[in-house]
């Protein structure tokens, strides 16, 4: 079985994340990437016992990401009952997937929905009854993935692979008549239109791959930054969104996260809400720095949420910062307005449309909130289909179909037979069909059939 | 036609046998062999014993994948290479320099030796019957588990197991303009009240098309200005067995349609009964009618065609590319378009047959019937074309039906072993819209599935099952151990850097080398060969040459088929979980409706089976695999 891995903490705001993997090569993966603070890179998870653990940092793409503690269990002694590596970082989501990433790139595949569970139920460590249970959350699961991927269907944004898929199909057929009806009557195959072909094709799909950051930010969230003062009502905001009482950690240090983030849905609109209260409080410290670092937070935001306790007048506090605000994307959310109204709409006029009474509460104002989210975004607008990929799996699939057909080039280069290219070019485009569930050899027979006049 | 009463009242049978081959064709030859060899008392029926090993279609057997399929029948221990390489006119390996995936062998036969050569083998061999004999009738006798078959003379025959093979004799009728007539191939009677018959035992069939091109007479042909095409000079058998290879004796030859016939044909196309709506079978994509190709494809100026001998001992020329349904005249008139036909003489006229097939989505990979058991199917009779997809089953549904009789396990080839596995599991797991056609790209492992090493992968399978004999596997395990030798040191030996090696590389546009080098790591080059280094390759041995080409393919794709083995390691995972034949998928919580459905029609007998079903996803099989592993958990009680 293939070596899996996925992000196994909540995704959202939490202190820690952790990056699980599990399968024969596990230890040799997480070595990949993985420095230890004692000890020489390479080989030190692999010889670590079970239910032991390393200090260290991880690494991606040349770049220390995040310092991590990492576990090792051995199998059968696991969850899943095969060798597994657990990664603790920072929590947050920009780590924990860059973290997954890493993994993934050094040769991990991503996990289906309940394949830990499945994995630990196949391999004995759990009953009937529970895994009932996963069977559920399979299929709720991949119910919900159809629907995603039904709706991608009828996008713009799939049919750009759809469209990669059928030259690759066309190549393909190209090929495949080639070698099944040597003596007809067909065009030959021309190794520099192949490998031009081959080579558009990996053009594209770089250009897709390197739009998957831009992508993600409307995909993964609308980036958006929650300014007040402490205790206007940011965190029974946040919570109110993503529909949880968790409590917020906020004496984090700034080391390697500089604001606590999470994905809520607003409406429709996925929402990466970045709270710089943390920042503002620790102020007193280093305030320099803090104040800084809001601004920052400020200024990369695409949207910034201005909460003012309206149950009391303005300070000078709020003031200075309405100020220093940029008008065209910031949205001015009287909260606690229930209790009384005591702000002077006076002083808000620059802010005209962009002002929505709220209850962070019990949840009013948030269909406002959302119709001027959307003004200011333009979501109705969005074409995503510069921008495909929608996911992780995706962004790996995609990737390996790019080496794929990278490595076709430099094997047409050195002067490797077509029958093997053949065999890549399958490869290759059996991850496009996969997301469709079709079948290679049946697509490209198919498209020989209607493509080409053969046959006796 | 039977009743219960009746049934019971017919236990008195005129004759019992262990397995009856209902048909005579290529499949029918092969499973009646397979059987009689492996020891079962065997009949063998053909509705006319001069159409045994008949070649209605074109006089070649192999060509492009077809020509893998024959070299596996034959490691396996079946008898259609032997007899291609007996009578065979003209023999060519094809798509040479395009990669050892891909090459085929083809050979031109001669067509009435080959059925003479066929029809003597059955008649010598040991345990087989062969009779002439139209089977109109079969039913199961549930009395003592056999199944009972009626001759048209009245006679009756039981049967432990039966494979039918009826090629397209089933409800045959064919098709010539508005002509139409019930027939087999070749002028031979149809089979039609054995159709009746399966319809009755429940059988679902469905109606498929095929055509053929003329016969023509080689003396009302100008041969002048047509380009020949000439054999191989050095000629592979197909058989592991052949040992003198016998030589080229006839010429193809290759001519082009025009304006002239495109006109001929789309004049009279209203006369074609597949534009008339006179024909209801699905035809076959691979092999188009002449009518075909040219309202599909306006605008092909010209289409190849070629001109092929039937024999040594007759006039017929079979002009291959030309099938059609056209009325006789038509035909006639259209073929005289064709430069070098343009006082040709019609021998046989074309036509188009259509006939029943039985869906085999009914059959499981050993090609027995799921519900209904000692009953089997092979060949056209299964949705398959062509003479070598025919014997490929024909082998695979004997083999079984003897190995049933003899309460022996049942032989199933996935498709990480052979072609033959990969067009059974297409044919039972896909089912079939039109009439299957093997190629090699139907094959996701074909660099490991060569023509080459055919008996590496299937002679150890035929030796269990018992179809090779002893002197065949040393000859057999002793080139396997020269083979691995050889390998062995080309990894070991060590090739010095010298001017002359250095000026091969070099003409070969590779760099040259410095230190010495493993043979191995040269022959990786794709530019260097075996025959590049024999200079400077000091201790080669003195054997096989073909034992050479096939360490040299192995190194050379050394990485492309470690990468398969892994896949096929990983389908094999998967074909190991064995899916229980009474499993009710409408129980399984989790399974999407589209899978239900799927699932429970085609009822695949074992997971990676299942994941080939178009309409069931990952996620339900996810869900199978959880429930199956469940199930077996609750049995052992734990």
């Amino acid at each position: 079985m293939s070596t899996i891995a996925a992000i196994s903490t909540a995704q959202g705001v939490g202190g820690i994340g952790v990056i699980r993997i599990s399968g024969e090569d596990s230890f040799k993966i997480a070595d990949k990437i993985f420095v230890p603070f004692v000890g020489e890179r390479g080989k030190c998870l692999q010889n670590l016992g079970g239910y032991r653990a390393k200090y260290g940092t991880i690494l991606h793409e040349n770049e220390l990401i995040d310092d991590a503690v990492v576990l090792v269990f051995r199998a059968p002694h696991s969850y899943t009952g095969e060798d597994v590596v657990e990664i603790s970082c920072h929590g947050g989501l920009y780590i924990t997937k860059r973290v997954l990433r890493a993994v993934l790139e050094a040769g991990a595949t991503l996990a289906e929905p309940g394949e830990f569970t499945k994995r630990a139920f196949l391999n004995g460590k759990m009953d009937l009854s529970q895994a009932e249970a996963v069977m559920d959350l399979i299929s709720a699961k991949s119910r919900r993935a159809n629907q995603i991927a039904f709706g991608m269907r009828e996008g713009k944004s799939s049919k750009k692979i759809a469209q990669i898929k059928e030259e690759l199909l066309e190549i393909s057929a190209g090929l495949s008549v080639w070698a099944d009806y040597p003596e007809e009557d067909i065009p030959q195959v021309d190794e520099n239109v192949l490998k031009n072909g081959v080579q558009k094709i990996c053009e594209r799909l770089h250009g897709m791959i390197d739009n998957y950051d831009t992508f993600k930010s409307i995909k993964e969230g609308v980036k958006t930054a929650i300014v007040g003062r402490p205790n206007v009502g940011k965190s029974t905001l946040m919570n109110f969104l993503s529909d949880s009482q968790k409590s917020i950690v906020t004496d984090i240090p700034g080391t390697t996260r500089d604001a606590i983030e999470e994905t809520v849905m607003i409406g429709d609109i996925p929402v990466l809400l970045i709270d710089t209260a943390g920042i503002r409080e620790t102020s007193d410290k280093v305030e320099k720095i803090g104040v800084e670092k809001a601004k920052k937070q400020i200024n990369e935001s695409e949207i910034t949420l201005f909460m003012i306790d309206a149950s009391s007048p303005l300070c000078e506090d709020d003031r200075e910062l309405l100020k220093s605000l940029d008008a065209s994307k910031t949205v001015i959310l009287l909260n606690k307005c229930d209790l009384g109204m005591q702000i002077d709409a006076r002083e808000l006029s620059t802010f005209e449309n962009r002002i929505v009474e709220l209850s962070a509460l019990k949840g009013q104002g948030i269909e406002k909130l959302k119709e001027i989210i959307e003004n200011i975004i333009g979501f109705s607008n969005f074409d995503p289909s510069d921008a495909v990929i929608s996911n992780e799996r995706q962004l790996m699939a995609l990737k390996k179909a790019t080496e794929i057909l990278e490595d076709i080039i430099n094997q047409l280069n050195l002067g490797i037979t077509l029958d093997a290219v053949t065999v890549l070019m399958q490869d290759a485009l059996s991850i496009f069909m996969e997301f469709t569930g079709e079948n290679v050899s049946e697509a490209v027979v198919n498209k020989v059939f209607s493509k080409f006049c053969v046959g006796k | 036609m039977n009743t219960e009463d009746e049934i019971i009242n017919k236990t008195n049978y005129n004759e019992d046998y262990e397995v009856s081959v209902i048909g005579a064709g290529h499949a029918g030859i092969e499973a009646g062999l397979a059987a009689a060899r492996l020891g079962c008392k065997t009949v063998v029926f053909a509705v006319n014993l001069d159409s045994v090993g008949n070649c209605p279609c074109n006089p070649s057997i192999g060509g492009t994948a077809k020509g893998h399929l024959v070299r596996e029948i034959d490691a396996l221990g079946g008898e259609m290479g032997r007899t291609t390489d007996e009578c065979f006119l003209q023999s060519r390996m094809l798509n040479l320099g395009k990669g050892p995936a891909v090459h085929s062998l083809r050979a031109q036969i001669d067509r009435n030796k080959y059925k003479e050569i066929m029809k003597h083998k059955l008649e010598l061999q040991e345990n087989l019957s062969l009779k002439q004999a139209e089977i109109i009738d079969i039913f199961r006798d549930k009395t003592n588990e056999k199944w009972v078959l009626t001759s048209r003379n009245g006679i009756k025959y039981a049967s432990k197991c039966v494979v039918l093979a009826t090629g397209t004799f089933l409800e045959g009728v064919v098709h010539i303009g508005e002509t139409s007539y019930q027939s087999g191939p070749d002028g031979i009677f149809p089979a039609v009240l054995l159709g009746e018959s399966l319809k009755k035992l429940g059988l679902k069939l469905k109606r498929f098309k095929t055509g053929t091109p003329a016969r023509v007479l080689r003396s009302s042909i100008n041969f002048e200005n047509l380009e020949e095409q000439c054999g191989d000079e050095n000629i592979v058998p197909f058989s592991y067995d052949t040992e003198n290879v016998g030589e080229n004796k006839v010429k193809c030859y290759i001519s082009w349609t025009n304006d002239k016939t495109k006109e001929v044909i789309l004049k009279n196309i209203h006369r074609a009964p597949m534009y008339s709506g006179k024909i209801e079978g699905v035809g076959p994509r691979y092999c188009p009618s002449i009518e075909d190709k040219i309202v599909r494809f306006p605008e092909k100026k010209r289409h190849q065609m070629f001109i092929e001998p039937c024999g040594l001992n007759t006039e017929e020329m079979y002009l291959q590319g030309m099938s059609t349904s056209l009325p006789e005249e038509v035909q006639i008139e259209m073929y005289r378009t064709i430069p070098g036909l343009e006082n040709v003489k019609i021998m046989r006229a074309a036509y188009a047959i259509e006939y029943d097939i039985a869906d085999p989505q009914q059959m499981n990979s050993t090609l027995e019937f799921k519900e209904y058991s000692g009953l089997f199917g092979a060949g056209q009779f299964n949705g398959s074309s062509g003479y070598e997809e025919a014997a490929a089953q024909g082998l695979i549904a004997g083999i079984n039906a003897a190995l049933k009789v003899k309460n022996r396990e049942q032989l199933i080839l996935d498709r990480g072993t052979s072609y033959i596995g990969t067009l059974i599991d297409d044919l039972v797991t896909k089912g079939v819209n039109d009439p299957y056609r093997m190629m090699t790209s139907r094959s996701e492992y074909r660099l490991v599935l060569r023509q080459d090493n055919a008996d590496e992968r299937l002679t150890p399978i035929g030796r269990k099952i018992g179809l090779i004999s002893d002197e065949r596997y040393e000859k057999f395990t002793k080139y396997l151990s020269l083979k691995c030798e050889e390998k062995q040191r080309v990894k070991n030996v060590v090739i010095a850097p010298s001017e002359e090696l250095n000026q091969v590389l070099v003409s070969r546009e590779t760099s040259p080398i410095i230190t010495g080098v493993k043979m191995s790591d040269l022959l990786k080059r794709p530019q260097v060969t075996y025959k590049d280094l024999e200079a400077f390759d000091k201790t080669r041995p003195n054997i096989d040459k073909s034992i050479f080409e096939k360490v040299e393919v192995e190194i050379k794709y050394e990485g492309y088929i470690a990468r398969q083995n892994n896949q096929i390691k990983e389908l094999r995972r998967l074909e190991e979980k064995l899916i229980p034949n009474d499993i009710d998928y409408k129980q399984i919580k989790g399974l999407r409706l589209e899978a239900i459905e799927k699932l429970g029609k085609i009822k695949p007998q074992n997971i990676g089976q299942a994941s080939r079903i178009s309409g069931v996803s990952p996620a339900d099989i996810s869900v199978l695999i959880i429930w199956l592993s469940a199930k077996t958990r609750k049995k052992e009680g734990c």
